[in-house]
């Protein structure tokens, strides 16, 4: 019966197999190939020198910005996922517990999801922007106004005097991230936290279970599949952060030390240098696929289903 | 713990028709330290309500809680000292079985020595010790509800409540589970209070019955003497397997009639009333009887038999009574003796029991019962609900077009009233 109605089930499948085919698997092993092999001509697809080996990862490692850019990509992962995790966490919790103007609210925490990418970056840009040098500030911008300090935060609009730190850059740049990322985890979270059987919150408050100790041993491990969830897709997506520092600081990241490594991918590619950026996204391949892991080993432990 | 209710009342507001519906009405029982009791009645009684009002879940509209000598009226749930099983048991699913009774007593800061001392206890008393290391998905239902009562335990609460602890359980099992039940609250000696709608469970192991309906408290008494003394035909007519059979039937010249037939002599003035006989009342007797019913089976299953018969004047389409000898060979008819122990009478139009020789009162509120039966009936579907609206607002444009018709006639007329003044006057002066 089953050997029968294969060829069926093969050829529902066939339109999403043959894309994929296209546009991910073939990509996949020429990726590899380019990072081992050198000489690749992209108009014609092939090799031309053939040279196997691990130069061009030991060429992307001593790229300048190469450590740089994997250092900027690990600070944003590290930070930002966890904190708008627990933030999501908080804010959605928050939200199933307000009952006037729900929906009301829910819609706004949602808004930045619809926005474009580059609009949120650039008013961001705007709001951290401090014009005139140090000793004689033109407009300090909105958050240093409302902070009543004189930082110059992303060194744009600055004329002379002294350049922004790191520090501050890569503080302006987590913000952006971790406020882009929460809709899509208050959404999910708060979807989870509505479909928790209320009896168990009831059940707790007969066993005489405080705030925190309901909120610690019953919402969060009845939110663990879905925080599993947003936990793995999230350090997935922050490991290809890119657009979040474009938007922010524009094409000049590297001036800027605000590059990640999938900008290093662009900036080789634009150079023509398709082994290092072919060895790059490698790297990066084996970093996210450790990190998977991992995740998948801890939630394995901690979740339950 | 001494449990009081006094005059206890929950009323929910239904925001859509805008009116009140009364889950539990003026409720007022006293419950001695240490009993056994049911509250029992059809769904929608208010009976899980008043449960929940006892926990603390739900806070009354009016009335008093008092444990002992505590007014617990406004307390938290987790300061009253009460354990709670819920009907689907609320196990949390992420924690062991002894994580699950071990959560109360971490919650209310007990050392962790006596934390395992308590636990394994209560595992003992319900008999779940070679369980504690499974997750409450690897357990029976009977299992997971030891486990909910073994947690509901653990901290040792003043008062046990149980929600339908039984309704998600096989027949057999129930069965097992109620003696269990039993046996717990007497090995404990805990106040406990359950809730049910099944009226065999409810009369197996309660000390105490609390029968009620509609929110109001029917009758309260040990299970037996509402079986032989019920005070009103809803009462008589709940408890009891098989069901009470109810006639109707009529009191004249000092006699109790069904139809034309004279079942037994009374001093009670002439009126209407319903006759019920417990299925036990009927003795089979062709000479003497008193009672002819048209027999339609004759059921033997194990060590119960009884005849299946039919009554023009009987509420329910057969009659069903329990005997212990018969031979129904060539019989159509079959005639009745009846024990008077087991006839009752009831008002016709109160359905409250009359008697030679005692008062019944009626149920407290019972007008505000029939208030309550009315909700339901005023419940329309959405699209009657819509069609009602919709008229109500063409209505209320069309009142106001006509208001406003209406002002512009009488300006018109005022006008007019005007301008024909100022022509009279102007008549006036030009004669």
């Amino acid at each position: 019966m089953e050997s029968k109605h294969q060829w069926r089930g093969w050829i529902f499948l066939a339109p999403t197999l043959i894309l994929m085919a296209v546009f991910t698997f073939y990509p996949f092993f020429k990726t590899l190939g380019m990072a081992f092999l050198n000489g690749y001509d992209p108009l014609l697809g092939v090799h031309q020198k053939f040279s196997v080996g691990f130069q061009n990862f030991i060429d992307a490692f001593n790229y300048p910005q190469f450590k740089q850019c994997l250092q900027n990509t690990i600070i944003v992962t590290i930070v930002t996922v966890p904190v708008s995790t627990i933030l999501a966490l908080l804010i959605a919790v928050a939200l199933n517990s307000i009952k006037p103007f729900q929906k009301f609210l829910q819609t706004i925490f949602f808004v930045p999801y619809i926005t474009n990418t580059i609009a949120i970056g650039m008013v961001f840009a705007i709001m951290f922007t401090m014009i005139g040098t140090p000793k004689t500030v033109t407009t300090p911008g909105v958050i240093n106004s409302i902070l009543g300090v004189n930082i110059n935060w992303i060194n744009i609009g600055k004329i002379g005097g002294s350049r922004s730190t790191y520090f501050t850059k890569m503080f302006v740049l987590c913000v952006y991230i971790i406020w882009n990322a929460l809709p899509f985890k208050i959404l999910i979270l708060l979807g989870a936290l509505q479909s928790v059987n209320k009896q168990y919150y009831d059940a707790a408050k007969v066993d005489c279970a405080s705030r925190f100790r309901t909120f610690m041993k019953i919402t969060v491990p009845m939110l663990s599949p879905m925080l599993a969830y947003v936990l793995i897709t999230g350090f997935i997506g922050s490991f290809k952060e890119y657009t979040a520092s474009v938007a922010i600081f524009g094409q000049q990241l590297n001036t800027f030390e605000m590059n990640t490594v999938v900008g290093y991918i662009y900036d080789q590619i634009g150079l023509a240098k398709y082994g290092r950026a072919a060895a790059g996204a490698l790297i990066l391949f084996m970093i996210i696929l450790a990190f998977t892991i991992f995740n998948n080993w801890v939630s394995s432990k901690k979740v339950h289903y | 713990m001494e449990i009081v209710l006094k005059g206890l009342t929950k009323e929910f507001d239904n925001k859509k028709t805008n009116s009140k519906v009364v889950a539990v009405n003026n409720v007022t029982i006293d419950i001695a330290s240490g009993t056994l009791v049911g509250l029992l009645g059809p769904s929608g009684c208010g009976k899980s309500t008043t449960l929940f009002m006892l926990s603390g879940l739900l806070s009354p509209t009016r009335g008093q809680i008092i444990f002992g000598d505590k007014d617990v009226t406004s307390l938290e749930p987790q300061k009253r000292g009460i354990g709670l099983v819920f009907q689907n048991y609320a196990l949390y699913p992420h924690m062991t079985v002894l994580q699950n009774i071990l959560f109360p007593l971490e919650n209310i800061g007990m050392p962790k020595e006596d934390r395992m001392k308590r636990a394994e206890e209560v595992a003992k008393i319900v008999q779940i010790e070679n369980l504690l290391d499974r997750k409450p998905s690897e357990l029976s239902g009977g299992q997971q509800q030891r486990v909910a009562i073994a947690r509901a335990l653990a901290k040792q609460p003043d008062v046990l409540l149980l929600d339908e602890p039984l309704s998600n359980l096989d027949a057999r099992l129930r069965l097992q589970t109620r003696e269990e039940i039993r046996r717990i609250q007497q090995t404990t000696g805990v106040t406990t209070v359950f809730v049910t709608h099944d009226q065999e469970e409810a009369m197996s192991i309660s000390d105490i019955l609390v029968v009620m309906k509609l929110g109001v408290v029917q009758q309260v008494g040990k299970p037996q003497e509402i079986y032989d003394d019920p005070h009103n035909l809803f009462v008589a007519q709940f408890l009891g397997t098989p069901p009470i059979n109810t006639f109707t039937g009529e009191i004249k010249n000092g006699g109790v009639y069904i139809g034309e037939e004279k079942i037994m002599n009374t001093k009670l003035p002439d009126q209407k009333v319903y006759i019920a006989i417990r299925p036990e009342g009927f003795i089979p007797d062709q000479k003497n009887g008193v009672l002819t019913l048209k027999l339609e089976n004759y059921e033997v299953m194990g060590r119960e038999r009884s005849i299946i018969s039919t009554h023009p004047n009987c509420l329910k389409p057969t009659i069903r009574s329990t005997v212990d000898e018969f031979d129904p060979t060539g019989l159509e008819n079959v005639k009745f003796k009846l024990k008077p122990a087991k006839v009752f009478l009831f008002n016709y139009d109160t359905q409250i029991r009359i008697a030679e020789d005692k008062e019944y009162d009626a149920p407290e509120f019972m007008d505000a019962v029939e208030q309550v039966q009315l909700e339901p009936n005023e419940k329309k579907n959405v699209f009657t609900k819509f069609a009602d609206k919709s008229k109500e607002l063409v209505n209320k444009v069309a009142s106001v077009f006509k208001k406003k018709e209406a002002k512009e006639d009488e300006q018109v007329v005022e006008e007019k009233v005007i301008a024909e003044t100022d022509q009279s006057s102007q008549e006036g002066e030009g004669e």
